[in-house]
């Protein structure tokens, strides 16, 4: 069959949702409800110093005291806050566990993701970090790591072990008042990662955290931290992935990153949380704030490739804090049926000869809307801002919608910034010329949008490439009938 | 080896092909020439597959098979290949992974394994040096940017690349200078042999001059109104069309 472009919608929107399993394990639920007992409950439950509790309940009475942000391009009917349980815990994890220990369906359930723990260990070298709700289950690799005096593991576990480090930087970068979603999290965060690199150490493997939502009616707020300390590297991946529920669920999640002097975080993300299906039903909320600040001549790299949820808002930012450094964002974002995202970035230029990169790629299809937002903004000591952004949008069909919001904050004259954008459609034109080499339609559209990311998919660690790109043929496919 | 019968096509209820009856067979150039409009490229479209021309009457036939329910990318596997007249770009995707692509999908087709990657280096040298094609070009995105001799260029080297039974050619000599015109029809030579064919759809005699063709067939309002040997399209050259569409009216 060949597709006019009738046809080729009615396909992508009949695409399944891969990864729509539920695992059946034991979880440790809490009632639904939010108020101060609940607070104090997840704090005892994590056996919490008396600091932490004292902070997540300062953050608790700022949330109470802030409005849900109506000011993003999404649509959506507000979530009840005490509809949710705010902890869910697999009940069989135990904190001295190995590999071995993890609860074989558990393990199943990561084979059936492509996310083989052993098989990532051995054959990646990844140190992976996976939290299944939100208690980290298995980190792996921490021996090798402890070696060069790298910390990775759960933030709960941080908090036991490290807490200088955690008291130190926790909430510096996203404050507990920083916007709606930042201070629920900081409340009710119940787990997360947790990461330093010391002076000068070039962290020898990638570090990886898998997300998953598995229990109904949950929300998932993990709290990341990484700390590179200064001339120290580190490569970190983020991977997240929701079973297919009617109800929605919220993923709130706080990423802080620190780049100290001279050194280079490169945070990657891919996304597939559960879209909803194809009438809209279901599918995850996620209100995210990522934000990293970089010191002197230090560099930041966020790389995400959004295919997941039904509402997206996000918008991972660098504070350029320091002379010379560097913030940069590639995006990825699909939305597919009536997917709604609203992400982008913010480059926020404090420092003298300061540079930020931007590169978006929207692709909508169905009757979904897509939005990138950005702000750019030069402060008035930043001497020689310099940005690039570049914002692409691919539609297909005509039911969906491609929104661009660029914002421009210049108060240094010597500031240059350069914003591109374009928008184009995937043709039957294009199709046809790709079946008439004997390239299906099925397989054309993944080539085409391929080709239309390719400058985002190359910044991404070979291995998470090859999974972002299936991820994206998953997205907009069905099975050719 | 392609047989059309009475071949009736329209797209949006406008009727363009009105009887079309055409064979060839293995081994032969035919040339296909006519005035703008006279349904030239809708007849490429139609051999090969492109659904929004409705075929309402008559066939296409490939080696005896009817090809009205086979889609574009099966007769591809078959052995048709067109080479567009308005090559589309692509961004991002290479010329050699469009090809990669194009050609494992078609071995897979056929149930074949994917070409290994030594095979393909090979292969794709070969056919760049026949068509004189700088390896840089291969590696750019697929007509982006591309001048319109490149892109024609380009359209050659893929049907040398993919060793088609029936090759179609939409005005590959529009958009070419005098010498990539020698260049791409020295490919095309190169590649005739006796079991395939090709079919060069044009509005001028020059390209003729080079592919010389073994039968010339004059298109008018949907219709074929002459055919002949070789002199014809001379005899077009000197006179231009109208005597045809004259002799055609009566």
């Amino acid at each position: 069959m060949a597709y006019t472009e009738e046809e080729l919608k009615k396909e992508l929107e009949t695409k399944e949702y891969e990864y729509g399993f539920y695992t059946d394990i034991e979880s440790d639920t809490f009632p639904k409800g939010l108020n101060e007992d609940i607070v104090r409950a997840i704090s005892k439950k994590k056996n919490e110093p008396q600091w932490m509790t004292d902070w997540r309940l300062e953050a608790f009475r700022i949330w109470e005291s802030m409005e849900e942000p109506e000011w993003a391009n999404v649509n959506y009917e507000k979530p009840d806050f005490q509809a949710i349980s705010y902890y869910s815990a697999p009940k069989k994890a135990d904190p001295n566990k190995t590999l071995d220990d993890v609860d074989p369906e558990l393990l199943e359930m990561y084979r059936k993701l492509g996310i083989s723990v052993d098989e990532q260990k051995k054959l990646q070298n990844v140190a992976v970090d996976i939290v299944v709700d939100s208690v980290s289950v298995a980190t792996t690799f921490k021996k090798t790591l402890a070696e060069k005096g790298i910390i990775f593991m759960p933030i709960s576990e941080a908090i036991q072990e490290h807490p200088e480090l955690v008291k130190k930087y926790m909430g510096t970068v996203v404050p507990k008042t920083d916007n709606f979603y930042a201070a629920l999290n900081s409340a009710v965060f119940t787990d997360g990662s947790f990461c330093y690199i010391p002076k000068g150490v070039k962290c020898p493997m990638e570090l990886s955290t898998y997300f998953r939502i598995n229990e109904g009616g949950t929300g998932q707020f993990e709290r990341t931290l990484v700390i590179a300390d200064e001339s120290s590297y580190v490569s970190y991946l983020e991977g997240c992935t929701a079973p297919s529920r009617d109800e929605n669920q919220l993923h709130a999640a706080v990423v802080e990153l620190i780049a100290l002097d001279d050194a280079e975080i490169k945070y990657s993300t891919v996304q597939n949380w559960f879209p909803g299906n194809a009438e809209g039903k279901g599918g995850v909320y996620n209100f995210v704030t990522k934000r990293a600040i970089c010191e002197k001549n230090a560099k930041v790299s966020w790389t995400q490739v959004e295919t997941g949820s039904a509402v997206t808002w996000k918008y991972p930012s660098c504070i350029l804090k320091g002379d010379n450094s560097i913030g940069e964002f590639y995006s990825i974002a699909v939305t597919n049926n009536y997917q709604q995202a609203d992400t982008g970035t913010k480059m926020i230029h404090l420092g003298k000869n300061t540079k930020s990169t931007i590169i978006s790629k929207g692709i909508s299809a169905g009757k979904s809307q897509n939005s990138y937002r950005g702000l750019v903004q030069v402060g008035s000591r930043a001497l020689n801002a310099r940005n690039f952004s570049q914002c692409d949008s691919l539609l297909m069909g005509n039911e969906c919608g491609a929104h661009t919001f660029p914002y421009i904050e210049a108060k240094n004259k010597t500031a240059q910034i350069e914003h591109e954008a374009t928008t184009s459609k995937i043709g039957e034109d294009q199709i046809f010329y790709c079946n008439q080499r004997g390239i299906d339609t099925e397989k054309a559209i993944a080539l085409i949008v391929n080709g239309f990311s390719k400058e985002v998919l190359n910044k991404l660690p070979m291995e998470f490439a090859v999974e972002a790109q299936k991820l994206l043929e998953i997205s907009l496919e069905g099975s050719v009938g | 080896m392609l047989k059309i019968n009475n071949l009736h096509a329209q797209v949006e209820d406008k009727e363009i092909l009105k009887g079309i009856n055409l064979e060839m067979k293995a081994g032969e150039v035919h040339a296909i020439m006519g005035p703008n409009g006279s349904g030239k490229s809708t007849l490429a479209s139609v051999i090969a597959g492109k659904e929004n021309f409705e075929v309402t009457d008559g066939s296409v036939e490939l080696d005896g098979e009817d090809l009205e329910d086979i889609s574009p990318e099966e007769r591809a596997h078959k052995g048709v290949f067109l080479s567009f007249q308005y090559p589309v770009e692509i961004p991002g995707v290479s010329v050699t992974n469009f090809m990669k692509t194009a050609i494992n999908e078609s071995r897979k087709a056929k149930g074949l394994e994917e070409m290994p990657a030594k095979d393909m280096l090979k292969l794709i040298r070969e056919k760049s040096e026949l068509l004189e094609i700088d390896r840089k070009f291969l590696s750019r995105s697929l007509n982006e940017g591309f001048s319109g001799g490149e892109k024609k260029r380009n359209e050659i080297f893929q049907m040398a690349m993919l060793e088609p039974k029936l090759a179609i050619l939409d005005e590959t000599d529009s958009g070419l200078d005098i010498d990539a015109l020698r260049i791409v029809a020295n490919g095309v030579n190169k590649l005739k042999s006796k079991d395939n064919a090709v079919l060069v759809i044009t509005h001028y005699q020059r390209l003729l001059d080079y592919i010389v063709p073994d039968f010339v067939h004059v298109l008018h309002n949907g219709k074929i109104v002459k055919s002949g040997g070789k002199e014809l399209a001379l005899e077009l050259e000197e006179k231009g069309y109208d005597w045809l569409k004259q002799e055609a009216a009566v």
